[in-house]
Parts: C-alpha cells; structure tokens; sequence
C-alpha cells in the first residue's frame, strides 16, 4: 500500500506515512472527518499540526503570517488519489498543492455537489482518473486536462473538446529519460544483458562460455521511426556510438540531421532493410496503430533488434511473437505492450529474445518531477488565461 | 606444402567453451600453420620447432617458464584483450619473446559495456525485467523508480582509451564528466568530453552519481574501491566496474550495498569469475553482475583476432608491432 524502501532515494521533500509533519495525513480522506476541507500547505510557513485536523483537537498554527490560505482562493484540482497504488506520488502532492486546492477522487464522490464546483482542473498521472462523459458533466467549472507525459492516447480528444475543455501534455519533461531509456533496451539487447546476468546469478554456472556473444552497437545502423523530440534526443545519444543514423518521419527535419549526422528514409521500408537495430518512438494515432506489422518484421534483417518506447499498439503484438519465434528478426525489446501489464500467459512472456520492462521510461524522480512542474504549469496558464505551452488538439 | 611454408601458431584449442572461436579458423589459418596444446603436447618435438608464436585467447594457454624453454623458435606472444596481468612480462622478455595485445578492438566494445552497465542500472533493468514477466499480476507500477543518467555527474577512474571512448558517450547523455587518472589529458581532449580533471579520487567520489573504473589491474589499483572510497560515495552513487574484479575490495563492497551506503553496482568483472555460487554478492537486490561482456560481440572478437594477427605478422617480419606491451 505505502511506499517501498525505494523511496528512501527521495529528497527530504518526500512524505513518509507515520511522520507528524505531513499535508497528505491532513487531507487523507480517511482522516479529514468533513470531507470537503482543502488545506493548502506552504513549505515556508513554519505551521505545526497538533493533530490532524478534522480531529477533536484540531490544529495549531504557529506562524501568524499565515500561508494558509483557505480554499475559495486556489483552484481545484481533481487527482485519483495521493500515494497508494495508482494514486500520485506524495512529493508531487506537494508540488500540486503550492497552487491548487488537491481534491481526491473519494473526497469529490462523497461530496460531489460541493466540491464539483471547485475543479477547475484535472491532473492525470498515469493515466488516472480515467476521463469519461459521465465525469465531465459533473465538472462544470473543469477548464484543463493536464495530463502527465506527452502520450495522450488514453484520452478522448473529441470528446473533451466538445465540453469546451483544453488538454495539455509535457513533452519536455519526458524527452530525456525516454530517450535514455531507448538507448538503455538498446544496449542491454545487443549485448544481452539480462539473459548474461541470469548466467551470472545462476545456481547451475560454472564457467562463462567465450562464444556467447552479442552484436556490436559501435558503427550499427539504427533507424528511428519518428523524429520528434524524444526521437531527436536518441540520435544525439545514438552519435556519440559512432552509429550510422537513418530516419523516417512524417516530415524530413533538414537542420536537425546534420546535427546528428542521420539520414532521411523517405520509405520506410528502406530503414527496415538498412538496420541493426529498430526504434519506434511516434504518438499512437490511428495511423501508427500496428505500423509494425508481419510485412515490417519480414523486411528487417534477421540479426536486427526492434525497440519499442512509443506505446504497445503501434506493434502488431502477434506478428512480433511469430517474428521472434522464428528468428525473423534477432530479438526487441519493449518497455510498452498493450495492453500493461501483459496477460500473464501471453507468449510474449515465453521468449528468450525479449526484454520487457513495466513501461518505467519516465520512472525516474527527478523525470515525474519536471512532468508534474510542466503539467502544473500548463493548467495555471490555462486557468490564467495566459498562452499555453504545450496543448493537445483533436486531429 | 602449405602447413610447413606457414609459421605455426599455438593455440590453446579450437572451439568449446574457452577455445578459438570457429568463425576465425578460416582467417587465422590463411596465415599460420595452426596447433592446438593437444597436438603440441602429443609430439613436443616436432611441433615445437614449429611453433613461432602463441595466440591466447581468454589468457588460455598459460604461460610459464616450461612452456617457453620448449619453444625454441617462439618469437611472439599476442594477447586476446588489453589486460596483460595474466602474464609474467619479464620472464616472457627474457626469452626474447616479443608480446602484444588488443587496445584498438576492446575500446569501443567495452565502452559500450560500461555504458549499458550504467544505464541499466540507473533504470533498474533488471528488476523492472522480472517484474514484467513475473507470474504475479500485481506490482506497483508507481512505486518503481530509478535515477536519473542525463544530467548526472559521471567520474571515470581511469581515463585511458576505453574511459575516454566512455566519456565520449556520456556526454551525449548531457553528463557531467570529472575523471580520474595516474596523469592528465590534454587540454584538448578535456574540453572535447567537458571532462574536469580530479587530482584526488576523493573529489570525484563526493561529486559522483555513478562512479566508472576502467583501470588495469596493477598491484597499484589492486584493491583501490574499498570500505574508505564507498563511504566517500553518495548513498545515492552507482558504482560500475568494466575493469577487473580484484580492483574492489568484494567484501566491503556487499557492506556498502547491504547497508545502503551506496544506492547500487553493476559488475561486468568480479574476482573469482564466476563466482562462487554462494558468494554474497549474488544475493543482493541492488546489484546487476554480468558474465564478462566486455568483447563479446561478434565484431569485436573478430577485430581482436584481426588485430592479434597484425601484431603476430609484424613480429615474426621483424617490422614494428602495433600495439607491443613492454615490461615497465
């Protein structure tokens, strides 16, 4: 339910259960008795909670400046839940609460006449809550979706719009752990780091076989399908292997190639033809859904590798199994699937020339961080009406 | 005929788990006249004559002082990496006995190890791996967080070929680059990485996220990671070793790890290699060890053969060796 001891990589900032001191205990739905009591919490302030408030002895404040400020004041924003296992992590609880009113999804059903009225925004952390008619309608004064991550696939564009509602993603925050992480699959598969660590750890070893081998990434070809950002970034990495870079993109971006030295495939079947390895880093649309099909996989050499960083239906999921079983293509590796997790008896999960991690390309404190700082912004620009840095439009 | 018009070449076997790999037989035999320490040890007369140099691969087959009186016509020895601390340089000169080994071919592979050392364990890889295939359906997808690489500060000891070619990569990832070294680069190529040079390897151990050695075993680096350089280290440090397993003091090591003095490692060396299969480190959550990657690649084993036979070729014509290990 709480945090593991992973956490104790967070800065001081983080809020661990049991500790007097913290703003998630005050507002925790189980313990704030009138739901709808929002305290805002200012890390300047120097307050001190006798107990939680809500509670017979109520609370104390000690600095007579109060940054307190009651909630009329700050727009409310509408999360799942803070901590637990789908809720938002405590430290970027915090970070929301310097400038929004926060109102759990519990808190907003037990009390949704009142607190409808307040949420002026919404801010979805992977991918919940979950948006639908049924919510938007009771959100009349809701203005912004502010979605975490640049992926907005889980939305309903179309029907948001039609509510009159604007929806903002983060692709800066996202760029770089991303790309490290398509540069991470990539170097762990060509040289077969999780299948050599099992070797490694195993009870059964007893010698490191020298004619196990894996392929050279050094002066590879790679070809990366989507040339935005995020696929920008793997290039710049990319280069500095002394890797051959080809590209294949909606749009040629002729500045940016020379920069990296990549080279423009026009078709994409050539890059398939041309590459070591693989990497898949577009937006799910309707026109990248399965664009790595049965034919992709029979076009690319059968020592290349696939890498999958962009969401699980831009691959035709049975066709990589197939490929895969028969050595069609050498190995992949995916940090997404569709869906996530994996059903687990799916054949994916048999292979023995597959990496698969749990969608944690973002998974870093310092990347949740600057997604949660880029959400908030875009929702205080909407709401202040001021231009918006990154907002999503309907096709 | 063409066995006996070519110098022989001893090998320690063709194949099997520590042999000459298959796919370079062809190559090595446009060249030499090949014998394995099986051929050799069945007729030592015969075959010694012939022998003029020693390829070994995966320091296999030992060389001692009997093995050297018995080869009389033994010119070259060519090594199958760049460590040579399996090797005793000065008995081996002091048959005459030229030695090489293979810097240019091990440089970018192994850099390439580190690199994906580094970056698996940052994102926690391994962990992440299992529970993406684990028969548990449960796990906590926002609960597993790793640490970030771009950005980071990144100390390198050891700052020769391969820490260069690592540093080279690094900054691709916007890394913050200090090293470590017995002497400083120049100016030039510091500035070509942004690498800032630390006189003491105590700075570089404060400042660090990750911590990379790429040093070669001596009795000088014999045990240079120990209790006293982990506490140095951030609890939130990464510690990568694509050296030798002996330059980490192992035990302290599982210290550090157990008792979160350091965040993690990430091991492609460790002393004895494998492990003893009981040995601590294999029971840690925060380690990855892999089973001496370093080369193992298709292309960069070959160009080491490639490049033991230019070595191997020079020798025996008496011109230049390009990459000649002398005994300092």
């Amino acid at each position: 339910m709480f945090r593991s001891k992973t956490f104790s990589l967070l800065k001081p900032i983080s809020l661990m259960s049991g500790q007097p001191r913290l703003a998630y205990k005050c507002i925790h739905p189980a313990i704030a008795s009138h739901g709808h009591r929002c305290h805002r919490r200012s890390v300047d302030a120097r307050e001190r909670y006798k107990s939680c408030p809500g509670s017979a002895g109520g609370r104390t404040i000690s600095a007579p400046q109060t940054k307190i400020m009651a909630e009329e004041e700050l727009p409310g924003v509408l999360i799942l839940d803070i901590g637990g296992t789908h809720g938002v992590l405590e430290n970027l609880a915090v970070l929301l609460k310097k400038h929004f009113c926060l109102i759990t999804m519990k808190e907003f059903l037990e009390n949704k006449k009142e607190m409808s009225k307040k949420i002026q925004s919404v801010f979805v952390f992977e991918c919940r809550p979950t948006i639908d008619q049924e919510l938007l309608e009771s959100l009349p004064n809701l203005k912004v979706i502010g979605n975490s991550g640049v992926g907005v696939d889980h939305l309903d564009l179309k029907m948001i719009a039609n509510f009159g509602i604007k929806v903002t993603n983060t692709p800066h925050a996202v760029a770089d752990s991303t790309a490290d992480m398509g540069m991470a699959l990539m170097l762990a598969s060509a040289r077969r780091l999780v299948e050599g660590c099992q070797i490694a750890l195993s009870p059964d070893t007893k010698y490191f076989a020298v004619d196990w081998l894996g392929v050279e990434v050094t002066r590879a070809t790679l070809g990366i399908i989507g040339m935005g950002n995020i696929g920008y970034k793997v290039a710049q990495r990319a280069r500095a292997f002394n890797m051959r870079i080809l590209y294949h993109n909606r749009n040629q971006r002729k500045e940016e190639e020379e920069a990296v030295g990549a080279h423009y495939c026009e078709k994409m079947e050539d890059l398939l033809q041309q590459s070591d390895f693989v990497m898949l880093v577009v937006n799910l649309t309707p026109e990248t859904h399965k664009l790595i099909g049965k034919k992709e996989l029979g076009l690319m050499k059968p020592t290349a590798t696939l890498i999958n960083i962009s969401r699980g239906a831009v691959i035709d999921q049975d066709a990589l199994v197939e490929a895969l079983q028969n050595k069609i293509v050498r190995a992949a590796a995916l940090d997404v699937t569709y869906p996530e997790p994996l059903p687990r008896d799916h054949p994916l999960l048999k292979l023995n020339n597959i990496i698969i991690t749990p969608h944690i390309g973002t998974a870093t404190v310092q990347a949740l961080r600057m997604m949660a700082e880029e959400a908030i912004a875009n929702m205080l620009a909407v709401l202040n009406g001021q231009p918006i840095p990154s907002e999503v439009f309907p096709k | 005929m063409e066995g006996e018009e070519l110098p022989g070449l001893l090998v320690n076997e063709i194949g099997g788990i520590h042999g000459i790999l298959h796919g370079h037989v062809a190559f090595l035999k446009k060249h030499f006249y090949l014998i394995t320490m099986k051929e050799f040890l069945a007729n030592k007369k015969q075959m010694g004559k012939k022998i003029q140099a020693i390829y070994l691969w995966w320091h296999k087959p030992v060389i001692d002082q009997e093995l050297l009186q018995s080869l009389p016509n033994l010119k070259v020895i060519a090594n199958s990496g760049v460590g040579m601390e399996h090797l005793d340089l000065k008995l081996v000169a002091s048959f005459g006995v030229k030695m090489a080994n293979a810097p240019r071919a091990v440089s970018s592979s192994t850099a390439d190890t580190g690199m994906a050392l580094l970056l698996a364990s940052a994102i926690r890889l391994v962990e992440g791996y299992h529970l993406a295939i684990s028969s548990h359906v449960e796990y906590c997808e926002a609960d597993f967080l790793g640490v970030e690489v771009t950005g980071a500060t990144l100390g390198i000891i050891g700052m020769g070929r391969i820490g260069y070619k690592i540093a080279v990569r690094a900054k691709a990832f916007e890394m913050n680059i200090l090293y470590h070294n017995r002497t400083r680069r120049k100016e030039q190529e510091e500035q070509a990485v942004g690498a800032t040079y630390c006189e003491k390897k105590e700075n570089l151990l404060q400042q660090a996220d990750f911590v990379m050695v790429v040093v070669s075993l001596t009795p000088q680096t014999h045990k240079l990671i120990g209790k006293r350089e982990l506490e140095l280290m951030k609890p939130t440090a990464t510690l990568i070793n694509i050296s030798r397993g002996a330059v980490i003091d192992q035990e302290a090591l599982v210290t550090a790890l157990q008792t979160g003095v350091i965040r993690a490692a990430a091991l492609d060396v460790t002393y004895p290699e494998p492990l003893p299969r009981d040995h601590a480190l294999l029971k840690l959550k925060n380690i990855i060890i892999t089973p001496h990657l370093g080369i193992k690649t298709d292309k960069a084993t070959y160009m080491i053969t490639e490049e033991a036979v230019e070595n191997i070729l020079a020798a025996l014509h008496g011109l230049p060796m390009p990459s000649e290990v002398l005994p300092s």
